[in-house]
């Protein structure tokens, strides 16, 4: 590789950090202590070298958390390890909004003020804070503190929230729900609650608890998350056992029966996915489980994870057998710090106990499992951006064909699949596709996890089977609270679409929303009453998808950009032409970032802005309400 | 190989290779475009190993380096035949049926074991293994090599000992698998397919074959010399002996890129006449009594040029020479005129066709196929023939055609210019992207790459000779000295440093160079000079003291 270094150096403590992550330097050409003797003589490189830059992000990773950023010294260090050029590793870097190349302070709030967690109160939060420590994303290294806007944490049900992170010698990250300025600045200070304190998870919200009708969430709250022992007293590795049983071609041939679609947002039939990689001929298969679950509104993965962890590991487990992957991948976003804990403890005791490994259960098929963090980019989420992440590159959408099937992580067959379609599996192995089949409707099977959240009595976590109505799901959330009237639901999250009160009675499955114009997407339900300001819910949608586009394809990086100024001049009453010349734009805008955006990001990113003006009449007093 | 001077295989090969070893030879910086064919194979799964006293740009793509002493090729080639004889991984198929020789060179190799080759070569064994076991497995593996190997007293014997190990594995006459020395400029090798050497004709026709000599002498109407002529070194041999009193130059700068600058210099400067035919007014230009200015051949004439892979393709003009710059055709036509030879006014098309008539390796090229098929490879025998990728297809027919490859036991010898106390330190020289050779193609134009010359050396060097980068020191071998900044280049290793004689007005490199040459091809010891270094004190006095203890030898 022709590598150019700079002059800076990392810490010690970085260095440990790093190496911690990477393991010591082999010699002195990769970072290590100069041995003139023996690295005058020989040195390692080209295949074996490059083929560790999918270690990039954990030592990013460790780096930060260490020292609060990643110093110039950090990062020519890791470029060293790596054999990757600093350019382009300050490029990889600088993707993710969760990594600062330039020095800030060690302890940082994340303040989400996205959708949901502005209908609570997020706002108020921000002012407080940023009467504190100055504005967002303020440098404040004298402080000791800082803190950032975000868009959503997947903790809505417990909004409003934040995340704290504080770099050190035992770093800390640590999600808080029902945030206020006081306890953000509490956990904050140098002095503030100890570790465990913090990192305490809050208590589920999981209102049908002791339903014995659940399936996917039948567990939780009933199981320690912490326990193989506990997990396989309640039912665990029993669909493991089954798989083997009725062998590869046998699993994958429960799942095509089953109709098991995926609940990423795509609905893609997971048994055709299986079949093509279990059937690809190059080798290796890999497989990859989507956790990077960043729709804003959306925190079902995030439960079934903190919650049910080793559910999500033996459903990789029977998916691996099944289509020949020895390895999975697991991307878990970095907003989710105890999901990565219980996941990371999850895998260390199923190897322990030969659940994962070269001979699993000795039952003689090779299968493992590795934890990957992101690190703030909803864009990661999309499956060809995500192995461009894993890979260590800008986690930039790839074009399709070739679709991953063929041309996966590392351009092998890969299988992708999010959480809550994994998690399927064993209840399908356990009683077969067909039985599987008979709950939800003849389209959509199964049940289907639903994070609703907004103003609603009871947010939380359901499981229904698919089918039935939203009004229905909005009566077993207690509906609207405080006498106040429904004013409108988000379904499906930024990227899906707004639906009006005399929408509610549609069912809840993908053909039964497409004849409203909804979508299912990722089970997003944020409820609005009457008092909530709609324009404000779209000005910040537009702003999510502005900011999280990753700029690679023209579309959807100018068109995010020119649909949200169209929005701000309709709500400053400052329409060009008139209010029906920009809706006319925005509808054209839309169309062009829909036909020709490489990837969902930009075909979706205007879907909720253009639901809510049709639906809403926004904008017809010239905005001011 | 074997008779003909060409690169067996061509650059498609290095795309589809399983093992591709750059032997001496740093084609990332000297060779971008070959090196181009490199990476698509290393993205196509090729493993690269690179032999290299220093870590250099090519180096470090590798998936390993090896970091011989200056000049010990010969050691680790056998070494590395040794081991995979010992190993078993030798071809018998091959060796049996293509060559001869064979019980010689596993008689001389014996002795180089890899405990030897370690000394010899400072390389620890394991690695020396793992490169004859990656080499010898391999289904299809390439040695490249430059002037790392060529540019040493024993240039021949490093040769032969690299192919020694692909007659060994039958790595040669196969797709995939070959020998191919890089050349340094777009035409180096059309320069001796021309016969513009001292012992063939054109398309490496011996000059003492008789049959070869009556049918230029027949074609050409003159009586041709029975015997070979003076090949560089041999011509400066012959000027000290007062026997060469004149040289007519063309496009070529030997005051300046000769080994020995001081004596090429003195030698050049006591011609009785000397006649130098280029596109600049090089320093050998300035000393010369007649200049005669060319035009470019690469955009202001026809012609055409060959590359390491064999292939002849059309240079074609683009732009009128400056006013009084003519073609060589002209020119030499002029001259033969002025000679009382009338050779008319030939097109470039009609010199090549003269061309195709005498030489049967080119006797298919047509200028109309040639742009038909973008260049065609030699040999091409005639207007159905579409050349060949590779050479020595024949090795591998049963049974062979023709004479069989022999193996040649050839013995180590460390470089003439011998480490001591006074001089400890080992200077190698070579090039850099930017530059090329004496300068005087690329030194017109701006680089920000370009930095000038300097006196790389490592870190530790430098620490311990109290000096600091920037500073300049005067670097003094047995024959010159030249006073060069100091750079500190983590590439090297203790008592070994690089030069190159991109900048001969600025630091003339070559006043420090060796000019043993290898007797049968010519080439001086560019690659290994006995050096020491003498920190210029501020007032001009310079301390001679401070070099000692420093080198190889105590590092």
């Amino acid at each position: 590789m022709d590598l150019h270094f700079g002059k800076a150096r990392p810490t010690s403590a970085e260095r440990r950090a790093i190496d911690e992550v990477l393991g010591p330097p082999e010699s002195g050409w990769v970072g290590g202590r100069r041995r003139p003797e023996i690295d005058g003589r020989f040195a390692r490189g080209g295949h074996e070298a490059r083929s560790r830059r999918h270690l990039l992000l954990p030592a990013f990773h460790a780096a930060q958390a260490r020292a609060g950023f990643i110093s110039e010294g950090a990062l020519t260090y890791i470029c060293q390890r790596l054999t990757v050029p600093p350019a382009e590793a300050y490029g990889v870097a600088s993707f993710y909004a969760m990594f600062s190349l330039t020095k800030r302070a060690p302890h940082v709030a994340h303040v989400c003020d996205d959708v949901v967690c502005r209908l609570k109160g997020a706002e108020e939060i921000c002012e407080r804070l940023e009467e504190y420590l100055g504005p967002s994303g303020s440098a404040n290294t004298r402080e000791g503190a800082t803190w950032l806007r975000s868009p959503c944490l997947g903790l809505c049900e417990q909004a409003p929230a934040a995340l704290v992170t504080r770099a050190g010698e035992k770093p800390l990250e640590a999600g808080m729900g029902a945030a206020t300025a006081d306890r953000v600045l509490e956990a904050l200070r140098d002095a503030g609650p100890d570790d465990e304190t913090l990192e305490d998870p809050p208590p589920v919200a999981l209102p049908q608890f002791g339903d014995p009708e659940l399936r996917l969430l039948a567990r939780i709250g009933h199981v320690d998350p912490e326990s193989l022992d506990d997990y396989r007293a309640h039912g665990g590795y029993e669909a493991l056992r089954r798989a083997v049983e009725l062998g590869p071609e046998g699993v994958i041939r429960e799942v095509v029966d089953s109709k098991l679609v995926g609940r990423g947002g795509a609905a893609f039939p997971t048994g055709r996915k299986w079949e093509a990689v279990a059937r690809a001929p190059v080798r290796p298969h890999y497989l990859v489980c989507n956790a990077d679950e960043s729709e804003p509104g959306t925190f079902k993965d995030r439960v079934l994870m903190e919650e049910d962890p080793f559910a999500v590991i033996e459903s990789m487990t029977i998916a691996g057998f099944a289509t020949g992957c020895e390895r999975g991948y697991l991307y878990v976003r970095g907003e989710y710090p105890l999901a990565a804990r219980r996941l990371s403890l999850a895998i260390a005791s199923a190897r322990a106990r030969g659940l994962l490994g070269h001979d699993v259960l000795g039952l003689g098929f090779a299968f493992d499992v590795e934890l990957r963090r992101g690190a703030g980019a909803y864009i990661c989420g999309e499956e060809t951006a995500l192995f461009n992440s894993v890979e260590g590159f800008r986690g930039e959408p790839r074009n399709k064909p070739p679709f991953p099937v063929v041309s996966g992580l590392f351009g092998k067959p890969t299988v992708i699949n999010n959480v809550e379609t994994l998690v399927n599996v064993p209840s399908i192995v356990l009683e077969a596709g067909p039985k599987y089949a008979q709950t939800g409707t003849a389209q959509s099977t199964g049940t289907k996890l639903f994070c609703v959240s907004g103003n609603v009595a009871r947010p939380g976590l359901y499981e229904v089977p698919f089918g039935e109505t939203l009004a229905r799901l909005l009566e077993r959330a207690g509906g609207v609270p405080g006498g106040r009237k429904l004013q409108a639901v988000l379904l499906g999250g930024a990227a899906g679409g707004f639906v009006a009160p005399g929408e509610i009675h549609a069912p809840l499955t993908f053909e039964g929303l497409r004849a409203i114009g909804a979508s299912l997407g990722s089970g997003v339900v944020v409820v609005f009453d009457d008092t909530a300001d709609l324009r404000d819910t779209i000005l910040r949608i537009a702003a999510f998808f502005r900011d999280e586009s990753c700029g690679q394809c023209v579309p959807c990086r100018v068109g995010t950009v020119r649909q949200e100024e169209a929005l701000h001049r309709l709500a400053r009453g400052k329409a060009i032409g008139s209010a029906e010349t920009e809706a006319r734009l925005l509808e054209e805008l839309a169309q062009v970032m829909r036909d020709a955006s490489i990837c969902g990001l930009g075909q979706t990113a205007s879907g909720a802005v253009l639901t809510a003006m049709k639906k809403f009449n926004l904008f017809s007093n010239g905005g001011h309400r | 190989m074997f008779g003909a001077g060409g690169g067996t295989s061509s650059y498609q090969e290095m795309e589809e290779a399983d093992v591709i070893v750059l032997w001496g030879s740093n084609a990332r910086e000297t060779h971008p475009i070959f090196f181009h064919h490199v990476l698509q194979g290393i993205r196509n799964g090729a493993e690269l190993y690179v032999v290299d006293p220093r870590r250099t740009g090519s180096a470090q793509w590798a998936d390993a380096w090896l970091g011989i002493d200056v000049g010990s090729d010969i050691a680790l080639a056998n070494a590395v035949g040794r081991e995979i004889i010992a190993a078993g991984l030798h071809n018998r198929t091959f060796i049996d049926r293509a060559t001869t020789g064979f019980d010689a060179y596993r008689a001389k190799v014996e002795s180089y074991t890899l405990e030897f080759a370690e000394r010899a070569t400072g390389v620890p064994r394991e690695h020396i293994r793992e490169l004859a076991h990656a080499y010898a497995r391999a289904d299809r593996a390439q040695i490249c090599w430059t002037l790392g190997i060529t540019e040493h007293h024993n240039a021949t014997d490093n040769v032969v000992a690299l192919i020694n190990l692909a007659l060994l594995t039958g790595h040669v006459g196969r797709y995939g698998s070959g020998l191919n020395p890089l050349r340094g400029q777009n035409n180096v090798q059309g320069g001796g397919d021309m016969g513009a050497i001292p012992n063939k004709y054109p398309g490496f026709q011996d000059v003492e074959d008789p049959a070869v000599r009556a049918k230029f002498e027949k074609a050409w109407g003159v009586s041709l010399p029975h015997e070979y002529g003076w090949h560089l070194s041999q011509m400066y041999e012959a000027m000290d002996r007062g026997e060469l009193t004149t040289v007519y130059a063309i496009g070529e700068n030997p005051c300046q890129s000769e080994a020995d600058q001081h004596r090429a210099v003195r030698l050049m400067s006591n011609l009785e006449h000397l006649v130098v035919q280029d596109i600049f007014l090089t320093k050998t230009a300035q000393l010369a009594h007649v200049v005669l200015p060319a035009a470019a051949s690469w955009s202001e004439s026809e012609g055409t040029v060959t590359n390491s892979e064999r292939r002849v393709q059309r240079v074609r003009k683009a732009m009128e020479p400056p006013a009084g710059a003519r073609t060589d055709i002209e020119i030499l036509c002029d001259l033969a005129r002025k000679m009382g030879r009338d050779w008319g006014h030939p097109t470039a098309e009609e010199v090549w066709d003269e061309l195709r008539s005498l030489s049967p390796m080119h006797a298919g090229m047509s200028y109309e196929r040639l742009e038909a098929y973008n260049g065609i490879q030699w040999p091409c025998y005639d207007e159905s023939h579409p050349g060949e990728k590779f050479l020595h297809a024949r090795l591998w027919e049963e049974p062979v055609r023709g004479p069989r490859a022999p193996f040649s036991a050839v013995d180590f010898e460390p470089p003439v210019d011998e480490l001591d106390e006074e001089y400890p330190i080992r200077l190698t020289t070579g090039r850099r992207l930017d530059s090329y050779n004496t300068g005087v193609q690329t030194g017109g134009y701006e680089s920000p790459l370009r930095r000038g010359e300097s006196l790389d050396l490592s870190p530790e060097d430098v620490r311990r000779l109290g000096l600091e980068e920037g500073e300049r020191v005067r670097v003094s071998s047995r024959r010159g000295s030249v006073v060069a900044p100091v750079r500190i280049d983590g590439t090297l290793r203790p008592g070994l440093a690089f030069m190159t004689l991109h900048f001969p007005d600025e630091v003339a490199t070559n006043l420090l160079t060796i000019d043993a040459t290898d007797p049968r091809s010519g080439t001086a010891e560019f690659k290994a000079t006995a050096i020491r270094i003498d920190r210029i004190a501020t007032d001009g006095a310079e301390n001679a003291a401070i070099a000692q203890g420093v080198g190889t030898q105590s590092a």
